[in-house]
């Protein structure tokens, strides 16, 4: 019974914690106005919270530098179990336009697990609200339903992608660019 | 009682960029204070010089999110300045435009962001709302909320339509209002008062001393700005007076800073009435001859400085950017010494700390020690594999 009160209380209202991994802090002031009046992500439920421990969801930005990489992986190892990460921001998503400097590895998920990519340089803040409520589509059935209506009303091809959208289209991108390079 | 050092960060609730400080505490009171930066750096100058002056365009732009149009104007009067091009007059004053845009952004930003910081979350509420106005603003004029990529080698992308015209100018004229709210806020607010007034206190002559810039040097009653001091584009044209405050202390920037939103909104009225008609943006070489050039402009949060050589090709030698927030350090480290703990995250905040900015600098310093050209991309990666 407490499993499923935990689960119906992360799905209500997850605890969202912000990492920077080296971004330029144009995506993390979108992730502010995301929670700010205009857009309001709190009426979801999500709250901002300082501490890695306390939160559901890791919210990074930036491509990894190698500075910060193993404060990254310690901060992740903190969140409690279930856990889930939103790379926010196309150099969170692959380190483009940083990557390939000296200092850059490349996106988050060179370093931990993504469960959700949003692209966009900065990232416009209904996309992040968007990309969190699809989050939430898999744990909470009503957020789910949602997330159907809000697709069914306008085109949300490219604002948000799952791991598995996002192997699919780079696995196509290598095919692609593999062509190009025999052709040349 | 004994001396008690603890670090904060990279990763700190209080901090939303990661950096590491280290205070020394004598009970409430903090007797010393040392920062580590680092942790942001991207090595853009370095990729600088790998890629064309076209590409450098959008890397300077992503040195910081939030003072994105100073980097890549700034970028753009130096390169130009080596190719000896004078860009269209109209082109020059939609970049004054966009400047001060993101003047009055960025000032509400850390407002906004001030009023977190000493728990005056209703006005982080409210400065944050209006802030919308001027991104709808930016993102009509130039289509995006965040890195505009307004300017461009040669002029600027996109031209100010007539009908942009009337709701830029209602825009202005709201927040115009708006700014002079929050000035009144700031002056009789008894909250914002004592939680602001002799906290953080930098004396003028430290402040040079330490080579402070912008508005921390302002409000601590030096009149210095780049943009009176030394024009650029048409700044000698229009009307603005140079604001400072003798306070000294939080309180003092924040004036300083609110006073300028107020200002950029004139300046931009006036740049309004002013602009002529004509083209916005000329063809730009692809190649840039031989030379060197220096620019420097007064980003919100002081003055930037761009060094770019140009050995005669498309590809840049050498890319150097002297960020504020960099300059602004040392002073910043003066605050909060000899103040309570409970005033560091105000005192720190009141420079507008911007890491992405400095960190850039951080290691490449380190590196110019030696000679930086001389060293081959392997013992770079070394470099920052040890220094990481
Ligand atoms: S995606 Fe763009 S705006 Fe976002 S952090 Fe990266 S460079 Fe900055």
């Amino acid at each position: 019974m407490l499993n499923g009160l935990v689960k119906w209380a992360r799905g209500k209202s997850p605890w969202v914690c912000h990492l920077n991994c080296g971004s330029c802090n144009g995506c993390d002031i979108e992730i502010v106005a995301a929670l700010m009046p205009r857009f309001d992500l709190e009426r979801f439920g999500v709250l901002l919270e300082g501490s890695p421990r306390h939160a559901d969801v890791l919210m990074t930005t930036g491509p990894v530098t190698r500075q910060i990489r193993d404060r990254v992986i310690r901060v992740y190892d903190q969140v409690a179990e279930p856990k889930f990460v939103v790379a926010v921001g196309t150099c969170g998503v692959s380190g483009a336009p940083f990557y390939p400097g000296y200092n850059v590895l490349g996106g988050v998920d060179s370093v931990i697990p993504v469960d959700m990519y949003v692209p966009g340089c900065p990232a416009r803040p209904d996309a992040i609200a968007y990309g969190v409520l699809k989050l939430l589509g898999t744990l909470d059935p009503k957020a789910d339903a949602l997330v159907k209506e809000i697709e069914s009303r306008r085109d949300t091809t490219g604002l948000v992608y799952t791991p598995s959208e996002m192997a699919e289209m780079r696995q196509a991108n290598e095919t692609s660019l593999g062509q190009t390079a025999a052709r040349s | 009682m004994a001396k008690l050092d603890f670090p904060v960060g990279p990763q700190h609730p209080a901090l939303k960029e990661p950096e590491n400080l280290r205070f020394s505490v004598d009970g409430e009171l903090v007797v010393d204070a040392d920062i580590r930066i680092g942790y942001v750096h991207r090595s853009i100058e370095r990729s600088c010089s790998e890629r064309n002056f076209v590409q450098d365009l959008y890397l300077c732009e992503r040195v910081c999110g939030i003072c994105s149009n100073a980097h890549t104007q700034n970028y753009c009067q130096a390169v130009e300045a080596i190719a000896g091009v004078e860009i269209p007059e109209r082109a020059q004053w939609i970049r004054m435009i966009m400047h001060e845009f993101e003047r009055i952004h960025s000032h509400l930003l850390w407002l906004g962001v001030a009023g977190h910081e000493i728990g005056f979350e209703s006005l982080f509420m409210y400065v944050w709302r209006d802030r919308e106005v001027i991104q709808d603003i930016l993102e009509m004029v130039s289509g995006n909320r965040g890195h505009y990529a307004m300017t461009m080698l040669g002029g600027v992308r996109y031209d100010i339509a007539p009908e942009m015209v009337t709701k830029i100018r209602e825009g202005l004229a709201f927040l115009r209002q708006r700014a002079e709210y929050y000035a009144d806020i700031a002056t009789s607010e008894q909250t914002f008062l004592e939680r602001t007034s002799g906290v953080g206190v930098v004396s003028g002559e430290t402040c040079v001393q330490l080579g402070a810039v912008g508005p921390v040097l302002r409000a601590s009653g030096v009149a210095f700005d780049v943009r009176r001091t030394f024009p650029y584009l048409q700044y000698d044209k229009v009307e603005f007076p140079v604001r400072t405050s003798e306070l000294c202390d939080v309180l003092g920037r924040t004036l300083v800073r609110v006073q300028e939103v107020i200002d950029a909104c004139d300046i931009c009225t006036q740049c309004l009435d002013m602009m002529p008609e004509g083209d916005v943006n000329m063809r730009f070489p692809r190649k840039v001859p031989e030379g060197e050039a220096v620019a420097r402009i007064e980003a919100q949060r002081g003055e930037v400085i761009y060094y770019v050589r140009s050995n005669g090709t498309d590809v840049p030698e050498r890319v150097k950017i002297r960020t504020p927030t960099l300059a602004n350090l040392p002073a910043s480290l003066e605050m909060v010494k000899g103040g309570y703990i409970a005033d560091i995250p105000i005192a720190f905040a009141s420079i507008d700390p911007c890491f992405s900015c400095a960190d850039r600098m951080v290691e490449l310093n380190d590196v110019s020690s030696g000679d930086s050209r001389t060293m081959t991309w392997a013992e770079l990666v070394k470099l920052s594999r040890r220094k990481s």
